[in-house]
């Protein structure tokens, strides 16, 4: 068995996290300003202006902000669905509706933002819809990035929600009913603690995807920056990778942390 | 079950958040026929003009088939390794098996920018390759393998071992059971695991970013570059809206493909 594991553990062990590894050492590299090489000098540089100066301060909370507020509105969205799919929907309905939801995830991912891109513009359909009640667009902005952010990773909250709402065996409705439980007291009570790690599932997809995410704010969020765009902007020869390598440890240790805290919900067995 | 009037609310929550799902999407198919290209709305008129344009794009074509190319060899290189990974945990209970599952997910847990820096830093900063076609399909394919590996654990998962068992006791090897057993018992998963991959790579743009040299365009990287030219907008509006009818394509076969919905479907990521 050890033997079939070997290809993909030097793949994955060796090859990937070697790569996570460098990038860390390089993070504790610099860069000569003047020649613009990498000197291979240790140095906590990076790290220092990372926490001091506010600028990065700033975006680093925003992004963490915003990777919340978009995981928040995915759950609240996704639950209702997912549970109409598992346990309302007849059986056909149920495979339409796996396709519904599906047919977005699989369009492709800058077709969506740029979709966005075009609802939020100075003369789109939300401006079109609101322009009459004396409203405008909100433009392109940190509230278009949220939503454009929220509506791309939807399909991965709902995936997971509904496939551990499906596990959840109809006999415990009946019995939470049969005992004297309400529609509602089942769901608070019996449905949501038993679907709550593949909420956790779901989340983990919504949070990291948006603590990632440069395109998408590119495309719709004009002049806002998250911290995939300042580890965007930073790499390419002619600007600062060790600084890039430093931002981007940011999400890898909230990402280990979440991991981490995901792990003892049992999550990750609903990836 | 649930009471009459959850039920109801439900179904309308579900019917309006699919329709306000699909109202960008349909506003892209729309807009490919908008004679006005800066997409105003609602469309002064409908022309076909658009959709001649980005068939006779160059641009748009060089760029399809190498995200093919792309797509095609992480796929690949993900459904040897997704599949022996799968194997290898099978039926072991070793102390490691929770790290190897965590350092699969790992490549699509982390934000496509750490994955797509530590790939760049590696190839340039530390071995000093250049990046080209195949440093993409490396980086692709790290983030492929969940796919086939959720699929292939899943199927092995339903149905056991007693066909291969049997299949040894009736004297067959390991190589004639895994070709005779093994493999046909397999074969629906790795298709829709495969699909997934492809999908996966053929959209991906954060990490390609990071590890393609200029002259590699990925069909998502041409979009992007196209996005806010002008005179390029409405030729990229058509690329959107043919991505989006094609994508019922692979969902249709993952359908079919994969027993049960939840298998393969929920590994999309």
């Amino acid at each position: 068995m050890g033997l079939l594991l070997t290809p993909p553990m030097l793949w994955l062990g060796v090859a990937y996290l070697g790569a996570l590894g460098a990038l860390l050492v390089t993070s504790l590299w610099s860069q000569n300003d003047f020649t613009g090489e990498i000197e291979r000098i240790w140095t906590l540089d990076n790290f220092r202006s990372l926490l001091t100066v506010d600028v990065y301060r700033t975006i680093t909370f925003r992004t963490l902000m915003v990777a919340a507020v978009v995981t928040v509105v995915d759950a609240v969205l996704a639950f209702p669905i997912a549970l109409y799919m598992a346990k309302v929907a007849s059986r056909r309905a149920q495979r339409l509706l796996v396709i519904a939801v599906l047919m977005p995830l699989w369009a492709s991912y800058l077709v969506k933002a740029y979709a966005w891109r075009g609802m939020f513009s100075a003369d789109g359909p939300i401006a079109w819809i609101a322009q009459p009640f004396g409203l405008d667009t909100p433009g392109y902005g940190l509230f278009a990035t949220t939503v454009t952010l929220a509506y791309l990773w939807l399909p991965y909250m709902i995936l997971p929600v509904f496939a551990g709402i499906e596990r959840v065996p109809d006999s415990l409705f009946e019995a939470s009913a049969d005992l004297g439980a309400g529609s509602w007291q089942t769901l608070r009570r019996v449905v949501i603690p038993m679907a709550f790690p593949a909420i956790v599932a779901g989340s983990i997809f919504t949070f990291s995807l948006t603590m990632g995410d440069y395109i998408a704010v590119k495309i719709v969020g004009g002049t806002t920056q998250m911290l995939g765009n300042v580890v965007y902007d930073n790499q390419g020869a002619a600007n600062n990778l060790p600084f890039a390598a430093a931002v981007a440890t940011i999400p890898i240790v909230v990402m280990l942390g979440y991991l981490a805290a995901a792990r003892r919900t049992g999550a990750l067995e609903n990836l | 079950m649930l009471s009459h009037g959850l039920r109801r609310s439900l179904t309308v929550f579900t019917l309006v958040v699919l329709v306000i799902v699909y109202v960008p999407l349909a506003l892209v198919l729309l807009n490919s026929f908008n004679t006005d290209n800066t997409f105003g709305w609602p469309p002064a008129g409908l022309t076909l003009h658009w959709w001649q344009l980005a068939w006779e794009s160059q641009g748009a074509r060089d760029a399809l088939w190498t995200s093919v190319k792309v797509a095609i060899m992480a796929t690949v290189v993900a459904l040897a390794l997704g599949t022996l990974a799968a194997m290898g945990l099978r039926r072991t209970r070793f102390f490691g098996r929770n790290v190897v599952s965590l350092l699969i997910i790992l490549p699509i847990a982390l934000p496509g920018v750490v994955t797509g820096l530590a790939f760049q830093n590696g190839f340039r900063t530390i071995l000093g390759i250049d990046l080209s076609l195949w440093t993409i399909v490396i980086a692709h394919a790290t983030f492929c393998i969940v796919t086939v590996f959720n699929n292939v654990q899943a199927r092995f998962a339903r149905l056991g071992s007693n066909f291969e068992q049997a299949s040894m006791d009736l004297g067959a090897g390991r190589l004639t059971t895994f070709r005779l057993v093994t493999f046909p018992m397999l074969r629906s998963a790795l298709l829709a695991g495969a699909l997934l991959s492809f999908g996966l790579s053929f959209d991906e743009i954060v990490v390609t970013t990071f590890t393609a040299s200029s002259q590699d365009q990925t069909l998502p990287i041409w979009i992007f570059q196209n996005l806010f030219r002008p005179n390029q907008a409405p030729i990229v509006n058509v690329v959107a809206a043919v991505l989006v009818v094609f994508s019922a394509i692979p969902i249709y076969l993952a359908q079919r493909l994969s027993g049960s919905h939840a298998e393969g479907l929920t590994g999309a990521r």
